[in-house]
C-alpha cells in the first residue's frame, strides 16, 4: 500500500483546492482538513472525498444551469389567456427527458458506489499488523493513552493527550470510554471512530510523513466538548524509540529547593487525583488515577487536552484555577498560596 | 365520525343563495371566546398550525442568531458553554419537531379537505385535539429553558450523556416527556390524514385523480405512523432510566448505549422524510400552476414520493457509520442511501422538464419553488456524499453536515412553505401578498441562506466540529465563520421582510380573486378565503386537473361544479370508496366540541404529574379522562335526527 499520493495527483488536488476556492491554496497548511492527509488510513478516504465532490459539484451546476435555462427560455413568446397570463398549454411530453436523467444518476450511483466499497474494504484493515498497540480511553474531556504493546516489549506506560508515533508504522488503537460517547479523530491520519462505554472500538492509523497532527473529540459528550483535543506527533523511528525509553523511566528527584517544596504541595494537593511515577517515599506517593498522569508532563506542547500552551504562565493558571481556563472541569479550584504556587510550578516543570 | 347508513339519496341541486346562506350560518362557529376554544372548522385549525408553528420558527431562529454571534469569531465569550448547549438543543428540536412538521400540519389542515372537494377532515374533533396537543406538548417542551433548565444534550439526545448519571437535571426529563407526548399528537393527525385521504374524497376522485400534494402527506403520514413508536419508546425507556433505575441503556445494568441510537434513528431518518416529502410535494402542486402546463410525469413523481419513504426506513445506520458496526452492515446501509437518491433524481428531472417544457411566470412563488430545485440538490449531494461509509468517516459530525441538514431542512421544508404561503394566501387569509415585498423576501433569503450556510460546506471539510461553543484561532475556521454569521443575518432580514409582507397584507392587501393563479385543483373553485362549509354542494371530479380540464387536450372526464349532492342536515359529508371514490355513505360529521381541549389540558396534566412526580395528579387526571371523553363521544341529538325529525 502506498502512504501518499503520488507527487503529480497531490499537486492536481492542490491546484483544483485553489481553484476551487481562493483560501484552499494554503489548506495543505490547515491542521483539521481530511481533503490534504498524510497518512494509510485517510488517504484513500481523501481520493474518494475528492471524486465524489467533484461529481457532486458537476451535478449542482449541471442541474442549477438546467434551471436557470429553464427559466431563461421562459422569456420566450407564448400566447396569453384572455386574463393576459400566458395560455395554460398540456405541454410537450418530457418524460423521456426524466427517464434519460434518471439512467444516468443509476450509473452514476452505481460508480460511486463500487469506488465507496472498494475504499472501504481497502482501509478496513491496516496494511500490516500493527507493531504498536494503543489503548485510548476518552474521559470528559481529556485523552489518556496507555502504551500498551510495542514490536516485542510488553512494558507499558500511561501519558495524556499527546499521542507519538513513528513513521510509516501501522498503529493499532483500542478506544475505551468509562463515562459517555466520544469520537476518536485526527482528519489528516484517520476517520472518525466513536468511543462507546460498553464496547472497545479498535481502529488504526499510520503517518506518513513527520510532523504534529491535531485530533478532536467530535461525538457531542457535554459542557466542553469544544476543548477536547489532542495531537499526534509521528516521529522517525529512532527518535520515537528515544521518546517510548524516555516515558518508560519514572521521574527524576526534583533538585532544586522549590522544586522539593513543590513535590511536597504536590503530593498533598494533587497526588489523589494525578500520578507522577517515582514521586514521593514510602509514606506518600502521587498514583491519582481520576485526572491525566504528570510524570513527564513537561515533554507534552498543550495542557487541558489541548486548550493552552503548557508554557510556564499557563502552566501556573491551570493549576491556580483550571475552571477559568475551562469551566465544568473535574479540577477543582486549587487553594494554594502564591509561594505554594510557585513551588508547585517549579516542581512540575521538572517532570521533563 | 359516525357512520349512518344512505337512509335518504340526496337529490342533486344547484345551490341558491338562500342555500348558501343556510349553510353557512350551519356550518359556522359562535362568535368569541367560546367558538374560538370550541371549534373543529379544519381551515381555521389549517391557520392555528401554521401560525403557531412560525412562532416556533421565530424562536429557533433567534437561538440560532445568537449561536452565530458566540461563533462568528474564534475563542469569542458571548455565551458560555452551558448556554450554548442549550440554545443548539432548543434550536434542533424546536425546528426539526415544532417547526417542521406542524407547518406542514397547517398546509395539509387547511387545504386537503379543499383539494378533496370535502368539508371537513374525517375527524375533526381528533384534529382540533391534535393542534391542542401541539401546541401544549411545544409549551411543556419549553418551560425549562427559560429558568436555564432546558436539555442540553442535543435533539439526539445521545445515552449515556443523556442518562442519569451525566445529567440528573430536569432538562432532559422535560425533553422526554414532551417527546412522548408531541407523538401522541403527531400519530392522531397521522390517523386523521390516512383516513381523510381514504374515505371522504369527492365522488369520482378515484385513486389516479388524487392531486400529488395530498399523496406527499399521505405517504408521509403512513411512514410517521411506523417511526413515532420508536422514538416513543426510546424516550420512555430513557424516562424509566432516570426516574426508576432500570437499565436500558446503562452498561453496568447490561444495557447498551448503542439501542438507543438504534431506535432513534428507526425514527429519525423517517422523520427526515416526513418533513420533506410533504413539502416536496407543495412544490409538485404549484410549480405547475406557475409554469402554466401539468407537471412532468406525475405518476413517477408520486411514486418515487412512495419509494422514497419505503426505503426511508432503511437507511438509519448511516447515522451510525462511525459507530464500530461490522463492515458489512455498514455496507448494505450505505448501498440503500445510494439507492434512495435515485426516486429525489425523479423529482428533481420531473420540476426541471416542467419548467423547460412551460412557460414559467415569474411569481415570489415560482422563485421559491425554482430555488428550491437548486438548494434540494446541494442538500441531495451532500447527502450523498455521506453515504459513502468511508467518506462519511470523515464528514460526519462536522460542519459538512450542518450544512446538509439546513440544505435539507431549510432548502426542501422552509422554501417551499413560504412559497406554498404566497400561492395559498389568498385561501388562508383571503388576500393577495404583496409581490414587491415578495422580491425582496425571495433574494434576501435566498442570498443570505447561501452565504450564511455553503461557508459550513468548507468550514467542515476544513474539519469545524459540530456543538462546539468556541474554536481557537488558526484552524482556518473563522473567517468563514464570520461569513455564516453575516448570511445568517442576512437570511434573518429575508424572514423579517416575509412577516413584513403579511401583517402588511392582512391590513392593507387587495382582496383576491377565486383562482388568481389559475390553478388547476378544487381549492380554486371555491372563493377566496372559502366560507365555512368549503363547498355549497360537493363537486363530482372527472379529472387530474378538475379547473383545467376543457383547456387540456386528453381530459378523461368531466368535473361538475356547480351542481351536485344536497347534503345540508347539519354537518353532512358523503363518504366515498377506497379506489373508485364512489359515494356509499352519507357521514355525519361532529360539530364544536370542547371536548378536544380538555382532552388535551389533562393529557398535560398526566405529563405534569410525571415530571413533578407527583403522580396523584397523573392518577387525577387519567380518571378525568372517562367522563371528558363520554363527553366527547356523547351522542348529539343533531346527529343522532331521524331523517323524519330532521325533514320535519
Amino acid at each position: 500500500m502506498k502512504h501518499r499520493p503520488p507527487l503529480v495527483r497531490r499537486t492536481t488536488l492542490a491546484a483544483i483546492a485553489a481553484a476551487l476556492l481562493l483560501p484552499g491554496a494554503a489548506w495543505a497548511d490547515l491542521p483539521m482538513t481530511y481533503l490534504i492527509t498524510n497518512g494509510a488510513a485517510a488517504n484513500p478516504l481523501a481520493h474518494l472525498g475528492w471524486g465524489l465532490m467533484g461529481l457532486s459539484v458537476f451535478v449542482i451546476v449541471f442541474i442549477a444551469l438546467a434551471v436557470l435555462i429553464g427559466i431563461w427560455r421562459g422569456r420566450r413568446s407564448w400566447p396569453t389567456d384572455a386574463a393576459g397570463r400566458p395560455k395554460l398549454l398540456p405541454g410537450v411530453n418530457a418524460a423521456p427527458f426524466v427517464v434519460i436523467g434518471v439512467c444516468v444518476s443509476i450509473v452514476l450511483l452505481f460508480g460511486s458506489a463500487v469506488w465507496t466499497f472498494f475504499t472501504l474494504a481497502h482501509v478496513s484493515q491496516p496494511p500490516k499488523d500493527p507493531a504498536i498497540t494503543l489503548d485510548v480511553t476518552a474521559h470528559q474531556w481529556w485523552w489518556e493513552v496507555e502504551y500498551k504493546h510495542y514490536g516485542q516489549k510488553l512494558r507499558t506506560f500511561v501519558t495524556a493527550n499527546e499521542i507519538h508515533v513513528p513513521v510509516g508504522e501501522p498503529v493499532r488503537v483500542r478506544l475505551i470510554s468509562p463515562d459517555v460517547i466520544h469520537s476518536f479523530w485526527a482528519p489528516e491520519l484517520f476517520g472518525k471512530m466513536d468511543v462507546i462505554p460498553g464496547q472497545t472500538n479498535i481502529t488504526w492509523f499510520e503517518a506518513a510523513k513527520a510532523g504534529t497532527y491535531r485530533g478532536q473529540c467530535t461525538e457531542f459528550c457535554g459542557l466542553q466538548h469544544a476543548h477536547m483535543a489532542f495531537h499526534v506527533v509521528a516521529q522517525p523511528p529512532a527518535k520515537f524509540h528515544q521518546w517510548w525509553t524516555h516515558q518508560l523511566a519514572d521521574a527524576k528527584q526534583p533538585v532544586s529547593p522549590a522544586a522539593q517544596q513543590g513535590e511536597k504541595v504536590f503530593l498533598h494537593h494533587c497526588a489523589v487525583c494525578h500520578t507522577v511515577r517515582g514521586a514521593g517515599g514510602p509514606d506518600i506517593i502521587a498514583m491519582g488515577k481520576l485526572g491525566p498522569d504528570l510524570t513527564h508532563l513537561m515533554s507534552r506542547h498543550w495542557l487541558g487536552a489541548g486548550t493552552v500552551p503548557n508554557t510556564t504562565g499557563y502552566l501556573a493558571a491551570w493549576v491556580e484555577n483550571a475552571q477559568s481556563i475551562k469551566p465544568g472541569i473535574d479540577m477543582p479550584t486549587m487553594d494554594l498560596t502564591n509561594r505554594q504556587l510557585l513551588d508547585v510550578v517549579a516542581y512540575l516543570q521538572t517532570l521533563n | 365520525m359516525a357512520e349512518v347508513p344512505t337512509y335518504r339519496t340526496p337529490e342533486v341541486i344547484t345551490p341558491t343563495r338562500d342555500f348558501l346562506d343556510k349553510m353557512e350560518e350551519m356550518w359556522s362557529d359562535p362568535p368569541g371566546i367560546i367558538g374560538w376554544l370550541s371549534t373543529v372548522d379544519h381551515k381555521k385549525i389549517g391557520r392555528r398550525y401554521l401560525v403557531t408553528a412560525f412562532l416556533f420558527l421565530f424562536v429557533g431562529g433567534l437561538e440560532a442568531l445568537i449561536m452565530r454571534l458566540q461563533l462568528a469569531q474564534p475563542n469569542e465569550h458571548m455565551v458560555g458553554p452551558h448556554l450554548y448547549n442549550q440554545l443548539f438543543s432548543m434550536h434542533g428540536t424546536t425546528m426539526i419537531f415544532l417547526y417542521a412538521l406542524p407547518i406542514l400540519s397547517g398546509f395539509s389542515n387547511f387545504l386537503w379537505p379543499l383539494i378533496l372537494g370535502t368539508r371537513d377532515m374525517a375527524f375533526p374533533r381528533l384534529n382540533m385535539f391534535t393542534y391542542w396537543t401541539f401546541l401544549l406538548a411545544g409549551a411543556f417542551m419549553y418551560i425549562g429553558f427559560p429558568t436555564g433548565q432546558g436539555t442540553d444534550v442535543g435533539w439526539f439526545n445521545y445515552v449515556p450523556l443523556a442518562g442519569p448519571m451525566y445529567n440528573p437535571g430536569p432538562g432532559v426529563d422535560i425533553f422526554s416527556l414532551g417527546m412522548i407526548f408531541l407523538g401522541i399528537s403527531t400519530t392522531a393527525g397521522a390517523i386523521n390524514f390516512i383516513a381523510t385521504m381514504f374515505r371522504t374524497r369527492a365522488p369520482g376522485m378515484s385513486i389516479s385523480r388524487v392531486p400529488i400534494m395530498i399523496w406527499g402527506t399521505l405517504v408521509a403520514n403512513i411512514g410517521i405512523l411506523f417511526a413515532v413508536p420508536a422514538v416513543s419508546l426510546d424516550f420512555f425507556l430513557l424516562w424509566l432510566d432516570r426516574r426508576f433505575g432500570t437499565d436500558f441503556f446503562n452498561v453496568s445494568g447490561g444495557g447498551h448505549p448503542l439501542l438507543w441510537q438504534h431506535l432513534f434513528w428507526i425514527f429519525g431518518h423517517p422523520w427526515v422524510y416526513a418533513i420533506v416529502l410533504p413539502a416536496m410535494s407543495i412544490v409538485s402542486q404549484c410549480l405547475p400552476v406557475h409554469c402554466r402546463r401539468p407537471l412532468v410525469a406525475n405518476s413517477a413523481v408520486i411514486l418515487a414520493t412512495i419509494l422514497t419513504m419505503v426505503l426511508g426506513f432503511g437507511v438509519w445506520v448511516h447515522h451510525m457509520f462511525a459507530t464500530g458496526l461490522p463492515v458489512i452492515a455498514m455496507g448494505f446501509f450505505s448501498a440503500a442511501s445510494f439507492v434512495i437518491v435515485i426516486p429525489s433524481a425523479v423529482s428533481v428531472f420531473a420540476w426541471v422538464a416542467t419548467i423547460w417544457t412551460g412557460r414559467p411566470v415569474f411569481t415570489t412563488a415560482f422563485k421559491f419553488f425554482a430555488a428550491e430545485i437548486i438548494l434540494f440538490v446541494i442538500g441531495g449531494v451532500s447527502g450523498f456524499m455521506t453515504a459513502a461509509v468511508p467518506l462519511d468517516w470523515q464528514l460526519t459530525d462536522t460542519y459538512f453536515v450542518v450544512a446538509h441538514i439546513h440544505y435539507v431542512l431549510i432548502g426542501i421544508n422552509v422554501f417551499p412553505v413560504i412559497g406554498g404561503i404566497y400561492h395559498w394566501f389568498p385561501k388562508f387569509a383571503g388576500k393577495m401578498l404583496n409581490e414587491k415585498l415578495g422580491w425582496w423576501n425571495f433574494w434576501l433569503m435566498f442570498i443570505g441562506f447561501n452565504v450564511g450556510f455553503f461557508p459550513m460546506h468548507i468550514s467542515g471539510l476544513l474539519g469545524m466540529p459540530r456543538r462546539i461553543y468556541t474554536y481557537p484561532a488558526g484552524l482556518g475556521w473563522g473567517d468563514l465563520n464570520l461569513v455564516t454569521t453575516i448570511g445568517a443575518f442576512l437570511f434573518a432580514l429575508g424572514v423579517l421582510v416575509f412577516i413584513v409582507n403579511v401583517v402588511v397584507t392582512l391590513l392593507t392587501g387587495k382582496r383576491a380573486p377565486a383562482n388568481p393563479w389559475d390553478g388547476d385543483t378544487l381549492e380554486w373553485s371555491t372563493s377566496s378565503p372559502p366560507p365555512h362549509y368549503n363547498f355549497g354542494v360537493i363537486p363530482h371530479v372527472g379529472s387530474l386537473h378538475p379547473l383545467w380540464e376543457d383547456r387540456l387536450e386528453k381530459s378523461e372526464g368531466r368535473t361538475i361544479l356547480h351542481e351536485g349532492l344536497k347534503l345540508d342536515e347539519e354537518h353532512e359529508i358523503p363518504g366515498t370508496t377506497i379506489l373508485d371514490a364512489e359515494a356509499d355513505v352519507i357521514l355525519k360529521m361532529p360539530g364544536k366540541s370542547f371536548a378536544p381541549l380538555i382532552m388535551a389540558l389533562l393529557i398535560s396534566g398526566v405529563f405534569i404529574g410525571m415530571l413533578l412526580e407527583w403522580w396523584w395528579i397523573s392518577g387525577a387526571a387519567m380518571c378525568a379522562m372517562f367522563p371528558a371523553l363520554l363527553y366527547w363521544f356523547w351522542p348529539s341529538a343533531e346527529v343522532g335526527r331521524s331523517p323524519k325529525e330532521s325533514r320535519a
